[in-house]
């Protein structure tokens, strides 16, 4: 139980959030951040932890976004069943991509392309296709009650989404001490000795792909309950892929708080770009950009990691004074 | 007598037009040490790549404690008791020798605890009991080769693949780890071990099987191998064996 208690600290930190700050701004911000969080959690658990980068994890965020909109418009099913069966069908479609990828011995930047070219085929497709809603897109009825998983209130929501990104740091943390870890782990270092000691790489990877799928496709079907609104340049947008894969490695490429980190610093410095310079469109996208090279040039594994690098110099600093003082 | 562990039966490989192993057969008796020893090119990392699964033979057979494993994915092959060492070692890099040994060790345990029993222990047979913590890129050669071994060891294996284990370590290195390869004959592995460090195949190995360009050109013991005048002439060139025995009778 120790090895979760970082977790439940931080999750109940975050709790406490709406107890405190009323304003709507702040809150909204903190449920976008705590969304990528936990769809960038989905990319960490495969590309984090199993080393396979994919380019196209807007995949499953919108067949989680179009699923729950899709079943809910169109088929009268209820929206917290409709969450659920697009989380499923995330892990479907994660399933399938990922047997058409590893079972073809697909790896490295080949992977990463084939998974943009996925996302991309959904996104042409559901541009054109009448069941989405085409070019004008899917949107949800207003129906503020909580049958019908919408809230007047945004704390409600927020706690909702904090829920899920607890969850699924949950999940990663139980991942890194299961066998299913240790392996996944071991596949993303050296493929050859991890077949050598026994593991099925295909499988241990299209397992990762399947928890990933899922995991990221919430974010897209809670991304459809809080906005409820779905087009096909949301739901399966480059910008979704890109936000995905940022986070977790900009906060600590296959770590537990990875992701949360990393979202939280990279939203609030898009946001704080956005209110210095007024509403230049794309400009975020140049902060993203600076951020992520700063990270790579000099903290490979991330902000968490740079922390800890800091923490064991100042460690060793303050070990040297002690010594000469 | 019970039938060998492992029996090669006439494997070829191909590439392109390279016939890398060509109709090679050896057999590897339980509980004992085999070596396979041929110059360089000669084929006999190829061979261990099809004896674990890692290449698909172009022809010939591959028995296991009975059966044909022709072909099988290293991983299934490993599950059921063969193992392999890199030439090249190939730790993970970016783990700890302890998560290292783990890896193999989950192989047949599930829970984290029994996994981390059984990967301290198998440091401990191998002499890596100090460096637990230690990153495995941290590490020296020799140090490296231990943990290929470890690994390897950790999987529980009842054939274990060795290539070139004492490759690039220095004589007193090699006999710290003569007697850790002779120790797991002891309890019961079978050892096939590729290597060039001849005082070790002389010491350890019962039967040596040599290989040059692809074919098994000499088998016997250790002696009898390395007095072979195809063996001598395989390493030093056409006509050394009689120049040398040439020499001798001066």
């Amino acid at each position: 139980m120790k090895a979760f208690t970082p977790i439940a600290v931080v999750v109940a930190l975050f709790a406490t959030v709406p107890l405190v700050v009323h304003s709507n701004v702040v809150l909204n911000f903190l449920v976008v951040a705590l969304m990528i969080a936990l769809a960038g959690q989905g990319w960490n658990i495969l590309g984090g932890y199993g080393g396979q980068y994919s380019f196209g994890h807007a995949a499953f965020f919108g067949t989680g976004a179009y699923v729950t909109a899709i079943l809910q418009v169109r088929y009268g099913v209820n929206a917290w069943v409709g969450f659920a069966i697009g989380i499923a069908a995330g892990a479907l479609v994660g399933a399938i991509i990922g047997a058409l990828t590893f079972r073809s011995g697909l790896r490295g930047s080949y992977f990463a392309l084939v998974t943009l070219a996925f996302a991309e085929v959904l996104r042409i497709s559901a541009s054109v296709a009448p069941i989405t809603g085409a070019g004008v897109g899917t949107l949800i009825k207003l129906d503020l009650r909580a049958q019908a998983f919408q809230f007047q209130s945004r704390a409600v929501f927020y706690w909702i989404i904090l829920a899920l990104v607890a969850l699924s740091l949950a999940i990663a943390k139980l991942i890194e001490r299961s066998r299913f870890g240790v392996w996944l782990v071991a596949v993303r270092e050296n493929e050859d000795a991890a077949q050598a000691l026994g593991i099925d790489v295909a499988t241990v990877k299209s397992a990762a792909m399947v928890i990933s799928g899922a995991i990221t496709a919430a974010a897209g079907c809670f991304y459809a309950q809080y906005f409820l609104f779905v087009d096909s340049g949301i739901a399966y947008g480059t910008w979704i892929s890109i936000e995905v894969l940022l986070t977790p490695i900009i906060g600590g490429v296959g770590t537990v708080f990875g992701p949360l980190f990393g979202a939280m610093v990279v939203k609030a410095l898009g946001e704080g770009a956005r209110l210095v310079t007024g509403d230049a469109p794309g400009l975020d996208l140049v902060v993203y950009g600076a951020v992520l090279i700063l990270v790579i040039a000099f903290t490979p594994r991330g902000l968490i990691g740079g922390l800890a690098q800091a923490r064991q110099w100042l460690m060793r600093r303050r070990g040297a004074e002690a010594h000469h003082g | 007598m019970a039938e060998p562990l492992l029996i090669v039966e006439r494997v070829s490989r191909r590439f392109g037009g390279l016939l890398a192993v060509n109709a090679a057969s050896l057999i590897a008796p339980e509980s004992r040490i085999t070596a396979l020893i041929g110059p360089n090119g000669a084929g006999k990392t190829t061979l261990f790549a099809i004896i674990s699964g890692f290449l698909k033979p172009s022809d010939g057979k591959v028995r296991y404690a009975g059966e044909d494993v022709t072909g099988q994915p290293p991983h299934r092959l490993a599950r059921r008791g063969i193992a392999r060492t890199f030439q090249i070692a190939q730790p993970f890099a970016g783990l700890s020798v302890r998560e290292n040994i783990l890896v193999g060790a989950h192989l047949h345990h599930r829970t984290r605890e029994a996994a981390l029993a059984v990967a301290e222990r198998v440091a401990g047979e191998v002499g890596l009991d100090g460096m637990l913590d230690r990153p495995a890129d941290t590490l020296t050669v020799a140090a490296r080769k231990r943990l290929e071994l470890a690994r390897a060891l950790a999987t529980e294996p009842k054939l274990l693949l060795l290539d070139e284990v004492l490759a690039g370590l220095n004589p007193s290195e090699i006999r710290g780890i003569v007697p850790v390869i002779r120790g797991l004959c002891m309890r019961g592995i079978t050892i096939v071990m590729i290597e060039h460090v001849m005082q070790a195949v002389m010491s350890l190995a019962e039967n040596v099987f040599a290989l040059a360009e692809g074919r098994i050109i000499a088998e016997g013991t250790p002696a009898q191998v390395a007095a072979d005048r195809g063996v001598v002439e395989a390493y030093l060139g056409h006509g050394a064996a009689v120049k040398l025995g040439g020499v001798h009778a001066h």
